[in-house]
C-alpha cells in the first residue's frame, strides 16, 4: 500500500471530450437506533473501546442474533423516502470473509433479497435542472469493529507494530443504499455524485434515522467509476474508492478518478479493479486491495435468523407517515416566505430553514425571522466554528426571542439600530430582547415637542437642503433625518421624524 | 437399589419423600466418576465443588419447604458443545482449550435455575463431528458395555456417562444423530426434539439448521422430564418455537399406543442393517401391536438422498460457524514457525491449522467448496432442494402414519478404530437419524435389546410430526414397559459392573 507514487492524470476537459463517466454510489448510514441491530448494546458514539458489547456482538461461540426491530423499520422507512419497493418476504445472509475487526468471520448482512429496491431520488443542480437518481436497493446490514493500527506513521497497517480492535461498533445497524450505474452524466458526474449524497443525507436527517455525521463516520460513501470511450457500450474497468466522507471529498474523488482513469486508458494501459483509498489532505486516491468480481463471498442465507416478512399494512402505515421530503418542503417554504432564489440558498447554506419556520410558528414574519437568524449571530456562530443553530441552542436561544424583538419594533418601542443593539446584548447573554432593552435603557423618545424641537433646529442650520426639498427633492430628506436623530441622541422615531420634516417643507409625507 | 442405578424420576421421589438428599445423589454420582471415569473418559471437566454447592442449596430450600422443579436437585452431566458459565467449554477442540464462557446456554440457565447439579462437560467429537466421539481432541469415550467400542458421537460423553452410571441425566446435541446414535449403540434413551423446541441459545454451532438439543436419560419418563425442563421459547433465539412445549411427561405416563398407526419406513429397515439390530426392531414392532397399535408400511424415497443433502447443507454451515475461531478474541493462538512478524491473517491460519482436527478441517473445505461461486446452486441449491423434497415425504407419510420407526443405528457399537479412515462408512452411522434433523421433525431413540451376533445394545428410533414430540414418548413409553417385562428389568440392569472385582 503505497502512498508515495504520483498518478498521471488527464485533464478535466479533455477527459470529457473522449469518455463517458459511468458511476455507482453505495451510501453507507448507521442507524441512530438505541441498540445493535442483531443485540441489546448500546450504540453511543465515543465510549471507551469494549465496553459496548456482549457474546452477541463479540462472535462468542454459541451465541446467536435477535433482529432488532426498529433497524428494520428504518430500513423500510428510507426505502419508501426513496421510491423503492419494499419486500414482502426477505432474508438475510452472511457474507464470508476473514477480518480482525469482524467478531464472526462473516458480515450478517442482506444479499439477493434486500428489504427495500427499485427506486429513485431526485436531485436538484446547480443549474436548477433535476437529475434522477436510480435506486438499485437499500439492505440491511451490521457494522463492523474498527482497527487501530499503532506504530505506524499514518496510522495506517502498513509500519504498524500491533493493532488494536474496538468492537464498539461491531453490530451497529448500517443501511446500505446502492444506485445504479449512472450512465450519461458527462461532466456533471462530480456534481451529481455530490448532490445526490447531500440529498440523501438531508432526506435521512428528514426522517430522523441516523444523525448523518459524515466526519463521524455515520455516513459513509463508497465511489464506483470506470469510464468508457465516447460511442463505446461495455461499461469500462471500475475502482472502487472507499469512504469518501464529506461531501467535498466525494465531488473531488469522482473527478480525481475519472482524470486518472482517463490518463491509463488514453496510455493503453488498463484500469486495475481495485479497492482505492481517498486522501482528503492531498486530494488523491491509492491503491489499496486488489479486488476481482471472482472474490468470493459465499453468500447464503442465515439460518440463525427468521426471515423479514413486512406486513402491507405496517408498510402502508409508515408509508403514510413519511415527512414530507426535503426537497419539497424547501419549495413550499420558499413560495410562502416569498424568499428570493438568492435568499432561499443562504438561509439554506446557513441550515436556517427549521429555525426559520419555527419562528414563524411562534408568530414572526419570515422576513424578521430570516433577517435576525443571520447577520450577527451567524458572524458569532462562524467565530465558534458552529452552524447557527448549532450555536443558538448552545446560548438557550428559542425562536421567541426573535419574534419578541420583532415585536418590539413593530410596536414602536426600537427602531432598527436600537434593536440591532438589543439583539446584541442578547447574544452577549444579558438577557431577553426586552431585559436587554430595559437594561440598556433601549427606548424611542415618543416627546413630540422635543422631536418638533429638534426638527425646527435642523430645518433651520440647513437651509440649502431645505429649499431642495421644498422643491420637490424628497430624496434628500434622509441627511435631515439623520441630524435629527443624532440631536435626539438615537433614541428618536426616524419614521416620525421624516414625517415632520416633510410636513414642515410643505411635502406630502 | 443403589442411588447411581435409579433414575431421575426415582432419584425426585426419593428427594420427595426425604429418603436421599440432594447431596448424598450428586456425591454417589461424583464417587462413580470418580472410580470409573479413568476407564470411560466420559467426561473433559468434573465441577465436584459446583454440584455439591447446588446440591446443597437445593437441600437447603426443600428443607424450607420451597416449592422445587420436579427435577431439582438431580445431578445433570452437560455435553461440552454447550456454553457454561464459570465452567470450561472446549466443544472436544483444541482451539478451545482453556476457554470458560463468560455466559450460560438458555437451556443451562434453566437447569441452574430448577436447581439441577450439573456434574462437568462431557466428551464429544469434536465440535459435534462425528459418530464415535474419536474425533475428540482429548482422546475418545469408551463404551460401557465394552471398552474396546465406540460409545457412539459425537454425544459419546453423555451417553456412556449414563451407560456408566455416572450421571441419571444428561444434555445432548442433535445435528444428524449425536443423540439418537449414541444412545443406541449404549443402550440409554435419547430424544432429538422438533428443531426450535429447544433454545439453540448459546450451543457452540455446527450447522445451525439442523442443530437441537435434547435430554439424554436412561428412561423414556426421564426424557420426557428433561425435555419438558429444557424446552419452550427463548427470545435469544430467533428460531425458537413460540408455542408451548408439547405434553410430552403426560403422555410419557399415559403410555398409551392403543388405536395409534405405527408406519414402517421401507427405506429405513432391511439392507444395510445389521441382522441382529433388524431383528430386535422386528421384535419391536410387534410389542407394539401386541400394545394396541396399528402398523402400516410406508415409503420415503427421497431419504435416499438425504445424506447426500445432509453432507452439503452441513459443512456449508460449518465453515461459516467456525469461521469465528481465528485466535483473536479467545481461544488458542497459535504463532507461524519461522515468521518473524506475522500478520494477524497469519496467526488465524497458524492457528486454525493447529487448532482444528481433520474431521473438522474436512468439513469446512467442503463446505467452503459447496457455497462458492459458480458452484452454490450445484451444491447448497440442490441440497436445499432435497430437503423440501423430505419433508414433502414425511408429510405424506405423516398422513396415514401417526410416528414412524425404524432402527436407530444400522449396526452395533464398532472396535475402534475401524471406520477412521473410511469417513463414508462413518457417515452411514446417520443414515437413518439424519432425515429428521433435515426436516426438523422430533426423533427419539430406546434401547431395542441386544443384538444375537455381539450381545450389543441395538436402538429403536420413533419418528412424529413437527410439534407432535408427545407422540414419540407415548410410544416409546408403552414399548419400554413392554421390553423391560420381557427381560425382566431395564436393559442397562446387563452392562458390565466397570469395577474390578476384588
Amino acid at each position: 500500500m503505497s502512498t508515495s507514487t504520483t498518478d498521471a492524470l488527464m485533464g478535466y476537459d479533455e477527459v470529457i471530450e473522449r469518455f463517458d463517466p459511468v458511476m455507482g454510489l453505495e451510501v453507507h448510514v448507521e442507524l441512530g437506533t438505541a441498540t445493535k441491530m442483531f443485540c441489546g448494546c448500546a450504540t453511543t458514539f465515543g465510549a471507551e473501546p469494549n465496553t459496548q458489547v456482549c457474546p452477541v456482538c463479540l462472535g462468542l461461540p454459541g451465541a446467536l442474533p435477535v433482529v432488532n426491530a426498529v433497524g428494520v423499520e428504518s430500513a423500510i422507512r428510507i426505502g419508501l423516502a426513496l421510491n423503492c419497493q419494499i419486500a414482502e418476504w426477505c432474508r438475510f445472509a452472511r457474507k464470508n470473509y476473514f477480518y480482525p475487526d469482524m467478531p464472526k468471520n462473516f458480515q450478517t448482512s442482506q444479499y439477493d433479497e434486500p428489504i427495500a429496491f427499485n427506486g429513485f431520488l431526485d436531485v436538484e443542480l446547480s443549474d436548477g435542472s433535476t437529475y434522477r437518481v436510480e435506486i438499485e436497493r437499500a439492505h440491511m446490514e451490521e457494522d463492523t469493529g474498527k482497527s487501530l493500527h499503532v506504530g505506524g506513521a499514518t496510522g495506517r497497517i502498513h509500519g504498524a507494530t500491533h493493532s488494536l480492535v474496538d468492537y464498539n461498533r461491531a453490530g451497529i445497524p448500517l443501511i446500505e443504499i446502492v444506485t445504479k450505474p449512472m450512465v450519461g452524466a458527462g461532466e456533471r458526474a462530480p456534481e451529481i455524485a455530490r448532490a445526490y449524497v447531500a440529498t440523501l443525507r438531508d432526506l435521512l436527517k428528514g426522517l430522523g434515522v441516523s444523525d448523518v455525521k459524515m466526519e463521524q463516520g455515520s455516513m459513509r460513501c463508497d465511489v464506483n467509476l470506470s469510464l468508457m470511450a465516447k460511442g463505446a457500450e461495455a461499461f469500462g474497468t471500475r475502482s472502487e474508492t472507499k469512504n469518501v466522507n464529506s461531501l467535498r471529498s466525494v465531488e473531488r474523488a469522482v473527478r480525481y478518478e475519472m482524470c486518472r482513469h482517463g490518463a491509463l486508458l488514453a496510455a493503453g494501459e488498463k484500469v486495475v479493479q481495485e479497492t482505492r483509498h481517498w486522501h482528503e489532505d492531498t486530494g488523491m486516491t491509492t491503491a489499496g486491495r486488489e479486488k476481482s468480481d471472482a472474490e468470493d463471498y459465499r453468500y447464503f442465507p442465515e439460518p440463525d435468523l427468521v426471515p423479514v416478512a413486512p406486513s402491507r399494512e405496517w408498510v402502508e402505515e409508515l408509508r403514510a407517515a413519511l415527512p414530507e421530503p426535503p426537497a419539497q418542503r424547501r419549495k413550499r417554504l420558499q413560495t410562502a416566505y416569498g424568499f428570493s432564489d438568492l435568499e432561499m440558498r443562504d438561509v439554506l447554506n446557513a441550515g436556517l430553514l427549521d429555525l426559520i419556520e419555527e419562528t414563524v410558528a411562534a408568530g414572526g414574519s419570515p422576513a424578521a425571522a430570516r433577517k435576525w437568524w443571520s447577520g450577527e449571530i451567524a458572524r458569532r456562530a462562524s467565530a465558534q466554528g458552529q452552524d447557527v443553530p448549532t450555536y443558538a441552542a448552545g446560548l438557550g436561544l428559542s425562536p421567541a426571542a426573535v419574534v419578541e424583538l420583532e415585536g418590539m419594533v413593530t410596536s414602536g418601542r426600537l427602531n432598527d439600530a436600537m434593536a440591532r443593539q438589543a439583539w446584541e446584548g442578547v447574544l452577549d447573554g444579558e438577557g431577553t430582547p426586552t431585559q436587554v432593552a430595559d437594561a440598556r435603557g433601549l427606548q424611542l423618545n415618543q416627546d413630540t415637542g422635543a422631536l418638533e424641537a429638534a426638527v425646527d433646529e435642523v430645518i433651520a442650520a440647513n437651509p440649502d437642503v431645505a429649499d431642495k426639498i421644498r422643491d420637490g427633492k424628497v430624496q434628500a430628506v434622509g441627511a435631515l433625518i439623520g441630524q435629527v436623530m443624532k440631536a435626539m441622541k438615537g433614541q428618536g422615531d426616524a419614521a416620525a421624524a421624516r414625517a415632520l420634516i416633510l410636513e414642515r417643507l410643505g411635502q406630502p409625507s | 437399589m443403589p442411588l447411581i442405578r435409579s433414575s431421575a424420576a426415582e432419584l425426585a421421589n426419593l428427594m420427595a419423600t426425604g429418603e436421599a438428599s440432594s447431596v448424598e445423589i450428586t456425591r454417589a454420582s461424583l464417587d462413580r466418576i470418580a472410580e470409573v471415569d479413568g476407564e470411560v473418559h466420559a467426561f473433559l471437566h468434573v465441577d465436584a465443588e459446583g454440584a455439591l454447592a447446588q446440591a446443597a442449596e437445593v437441600d437447603r430450600r426443600r428443607a424450607a419447604g420451597e416449592e422445587l422443579h420436579a427435577l431439582a436437585g438431580v445431578p445433570i452431566a452437560v455435553k461440552d458443545v454447550v456454553v457454561t458459565r464459570g465452567l470450561p467449554t472446549t466443544a472436544g477442540s483444541r482451539i478451545l482449550e482453556g476457554w470458560v464462557p463468560p455466559y450460560d446456554a438458555t437451556l443451562v440457565t434453566r437447569l441452574r435455575e430448577a436447581g439441577l447439579p450439573i456434574l462437568g462437560k462431557t466428551n464429544m467429537d469434536e465440535f459435534a463431528m462425528g459418530s464415535s466421539t474419536e474425533h475428540s481432541a482429548y482422546g475418545p469415550t469408551r463404551n460401557p458395555w465394552d471398552l474396546g467400542r465406540i460409545p457412539g458421537g459425537s454425544g459419546g460423553g453423555s451417553a456412556a456417562c449414563l451407560a456408566a452410571y455416572e450421571a441419571p441425566l444428561a444434555i445432548g446435541t442433535d445435528t444428524g444423530g449425536s443423540i439418537r446414535q449414541p444412545a443406541s449403540v449404549t443402550g440409554t434413551v435419547g430424544a432429538k426434539p422438533t428443531y426450535g423446541g429447544v433454545s439453540r441459545y448459546g450451543l457452540i454451532a455446527m450447522a445451525s439448521s439442523l442443530d437441537q438439543a435434547g435430554p439424554c436419560t436412561r428412561t423414556v419418563l426421564d426424557a420426557a422430564l428433561l425435555h419438558s425442563l429444557i424446552g419452550g421459547h427463548d427470545r435469544m433465539d430467533s428460531t425458537s418455537l413460540d408455542a408451548p412445549v408439547p405434553p410430552v411427561v403426560e403422555a410419557a405416563n399415559r403410555a398409551d399406543v392403543s388405536g395409534m398407526r405405527i408406519g414402517i419406513v421401507k427405506e429405513l429397515t432391511g439392507e444395510g442393517f445389521q441382522p441382529g439390530v433388524q431383528k430386535r426392531f422386528e421384535e419391536a414392532v410387534q410389542h407394539l401391536v401386541d400394545a394396541g397399535a396399528e402398523i402400516v408400511q410406508v415409503s420415503c424415497p427421497s431419504f435416499r438422498y438425504a445424506l447426500a443433502a445432509y453432507y452439503l447443507v452441513m459443512p456449508s454451515e460449518v465453515s461459516s460457524n467456525l469461521a469465528k475461531f481465528d485466535a483473536m478474541r479467545y481461544g488458542l493462538r497459535v504463532l507461524p514457525e519461522g515468521i518473524d512478524d506475522p500478520s494477524a491473517e497469519q496467526v488465524m491460519a497458524a492457528t486454525r491449522d493447529a487448532g482444528f482436527g481433520d474431521e473438522v478441517k474436512r468439513r469446512i473445505i467442503l463446505g467452503t467448496y459447496a457455497l462458492s461461486s459458480g458452484y452454490y446452486d450445484a451444491y447448497y441449491g440442490s441440497a436445499q432442494k432435497v430437503r423440501t423434497l423430505i419433508a414433502d415425504d414425511f408429510a405424506r407419510a405423516f398422513e396415514v402414519a401417526d410416528v414412524l420407526v425404524s432402527p436407530t443405528s444400522p449396526t452395533t457399537a464398532f472396535p475402534f478404530g475401524d471406520k477412521m479412515s473410511d469417513p463414508l462408512s462413518m457417515y452411514m452411522q446417520d443414515i437413518a437419524t439424519i432425515p429428521a434433523n433435515l426436516a426438523g421433525v422430533p426423533g427419539l431413540s430406546l434401547p431395542s435389546g441386544l443384538a444375537d451376533e455381539d450381545g450389543l445394545p441395538a436402538g429403536f428410533q420413533i419418528l412424529a410430526p413437527a410439534m407432535k414430540d408427545e407422540r414419540m414418548y407415548a410410544v416409546g413409553s408403552a414399548l419400554e414397559k413392554r421390553l423391560h417385562a420381557a427381560w425382566g428389568g431395564p436393559l442397562l440392569a446387563r452392562v458390565p459392573s466397570l469395577v474390578k472385582e476384588a
